[in-house]
């Protein structure tokens, strides 16, 4: 009978790389693309930035493998591949802001804001998104208060009450709700609404198809957070006594109101940029509609597609600026959302 | 206020699986009464039938009757919340409300059930608060989030936050497990204040425990894994410790299975 024992180190300590190696791998995996590049006349910084990219991860791996041996070398390899992709990731996103920015910024402005193409033709300069805004507000306003009441009362109940048979269907339509293309919801509400019922294009045409895409996205999240919530604290309420919706309404609400506020805000962005519905249904209005019940209306994606559609320079920097303008509108209400899941957050100071 | 629980031939069911079996026994008013026994074997399950919460439990099923004074608990036409305000209950872990201040806390079980005057209520949590030896500690910031308490404070909390409704049982399910020896001792020394009030009912792994707080003691255990808990034998305290009439509450106390 033999006893196989595991081999000891002879120290607690082992070779540690110093704390600077990866910034060094880096320049240095940077300067070797750009020589590669350079002698082997490839134009494309992409390509640059894809081999400095693949000669950082070996050349990590390789040192560490070197210094610090095989599990030090794998924990190094994991981590310079997160940075790549992070990398990788936020390019995009990155240069995607900074053209927007650069190109947008040539027209925006107070007058760009403030005023609607009411006047001007597509091939002149001037004009600007007023009307736009004001059309995307209040669809995505309409859309949100048929979408948001709806979506959360229909988590509440799965989550709370949903048992057997209906929870399941009702589970599996939002499922299927989610999967739905904008075009198709628009083309839903353009067929019952307009052809069937014989109403006039509308911001409330739009905001409906928008409610539609937007509900299943509200009733995911609201789900999400209100399985978050400890069973314990149901429980406990309910053994003060208190009923079931009240203990909903004062216990289980406030706990994950934070987070279902950051889903229904993250909804919103997610229709705010919808063109397709809000261009079968709303139509285009180069003037201020301020009722969205009655006659077309203008939204930001359609101003950007028809501005860039007109296909002339006055237009392209009218579209760049709009699109700089919904970015931003976006970016608030996501900063919104974070504030008030902060400020709504159950407190755990002392 | 404090009243008698008669329980006759209580079985209950998570779905199919039959949990506790054929249950019968009383719980005097203003005493302890203590359950132990192995884990699985039903205490927690027949604790919270005693107030309805068992059937909160997806498929949770009960048979049989729990009479409280004279009404049955699973009669016709009771309503569950009318029982929990007459039974209230603490939980394993302390589970304060995050969203509330500790004044919040005390008062839900009473803002959330109906209206009150607020110096109706100052007089309530403060009441509560001291019934749980809590109001020292906390007197001075009764505004700040409950979760920012210590474990043993916030289960004096919940304590209190039970009392508060004044209900007339107040049942605890192994309200010290998840506590340090100093909280523990905290909470029994208040369990022997409230049991003149309240008719308290306790659940516990901890057998010197059951002895110090207790009046009479419950033994409970499962003939195999998946069988039906059932109640071996209730008796005085005293008697359960030293002299028991079944032979396998003695081998549970003194550790020879288990």
């Amino acid at each position: 009978m033999s006893t196989t024992t595991i081999a000891k180190p002879a120290s607690l300590r082992g070779a540690r790389l110093p704390r600077w190696t990866p910034a060094v791998v880096a320049l240095g995996s940077a300067a070797v693309a750009v020589a590669i590049g350079t002698v082997a006349g490839l134009d494309s910084r992409i390509q640059w930035g894809l081999i400095a990219a693949v000669l950082f991860i070996v050349a990590s791996y390789a040192v560490a493998v070197a210094v610090e041996g095989g599990r030090q070398a794998k924990d190094r390899l994991a981590t310079s591949l997160v940075w790549v992709t992070f990398l990788l990731a936020v390019v995009p996103l990155a240069s995607l802001v900074f053209e927007t920015v650069e190109r947008g910024s040539t027209v925006f402005n107070g007058y760009f804001l403030t005023h609607s193409m009411g006047v001007v033709a597509d091939d002149e300069p001037g004009g600007g998104i007023y009307h736009a805004i004001l059309g995307t507000l209040e669809q995505v306003l309409l859309a949100s208060v048929i979408a948001v009441p709806i979506g959360m009362l229909t988590a509440i109940y799965l989550v709370e009450y949903g048992r057997g048979k209906l929870a399941k269907v009702v589970t599996f339509f939002v499922d299927v709700m989610t999967g739905i293309p904008s075009i198709v919801a628009g083309l839903f509400v353009l067929s019952f609404w307009i052809l069937i019922l014989g109403f006039d294009f509308s911001g409330w045409a739009g905001a409906m198809a928008l409610a539609i895409l937007m509900m299943p996205v509200v009733v995911r999240s609201t789900e999400e957070m209100l399985k978050l919530v400890p069973n314990e604290l149901r429980e406990a309420s309910l053994a003060l006594g208190i009923p079931k919706w009240r203990t909903i309404l004062k216990v289980v609400l406030p706990t994950a109101i934070g987070g279902i506020t950051t889903g229904v805000m993250l909804a919103v962005a997610r229709i705010a940029g919808e063109t397709a519905p809000v261009l079968l249904l709303v139509w285009v209005n180069p003037m201020i509609n301020t009722n969205p019940f009655e006659g077309s209306q203008a939204s930001l994606p359609l101003y950007i597609y028809q501005q860039y559609a007109a296909g002339n320079q006055a237009g392209y920097d009218r579209a760049w600026a709009a699109a700089l303008a919904l970015i931003g509108f976006i970016m608030i209400l996501n900063l919104a959302a974070r504030g008030v899941a902060r400020w709504k957050a159950p407190k755990t100071g002392r | 206020m404090a009243k008698r629980i008669d329980v006759s031939g209580l079985t209950a069911f998570y779905g199919s699986h039959k949990a506790i079996e054929d249950i019968s026994m009383t719980v005097e008013p203003r005493s302890v009464t203590a359950f132990i026994g192995p884990s699985g074997c039903g205490k927690s399950t027949f604790l919270r039938t005693l107030n309805r919460m068992h059937e909160v439990t997806t498929g949770g099923r009960v048979e049989g009757k729990v009479l409280l004074d004279d009404e049955d608990l699973y009669g016709a036409g009771v309503d569950p919340v009318n029982v929990r305000r007459t039974i209230g209950m603490v939980f394993q872990r302390p589970n304060p409300f995050p969203t509330m201040s500790i004044f919040d806390n005390v008062a839900a079980g009473l803002r959330l059930n109906g209206s009150y005057k607020k110096s109706e209520l100052n007089a309530i949590v403060e009441k509560s608060l001291k019934g749980a030896n809590l109001w020292n500690e906390v007197k001075d910031r009764l505004n700040k989030p409950g979760s920012g308490l210590s474990g043993g404070q916030q289960q004096r909390l919940c304590i209190a936050r039970a009392i508060a409704v004044e209900p007339q049982v107040l049942l605890m399910d192994e309200p010290c497990s998840a506590l340090d020896p100093i909280s523990t001792l905290a909470i029994e020394d208040l369990i022997g204040e409230l049991k003149e009030r309240f008719t308290i009912v306790i659940v516990t792994h901890n057998m010197q425990q059951a002895a110090r707080v207790s009046d009479r003691t419950a033994f409970f255990n499962l003939a195999a894994v998946g069988q039906p808990g059932k109640l071996v034998e209730i008796d005085e305290t005293e008697r359960i410790f030293s002299n028991p009439s079944v032979q396998a509450t003695e081998d549970y106390i003194s550790g020879r299975f288990g």
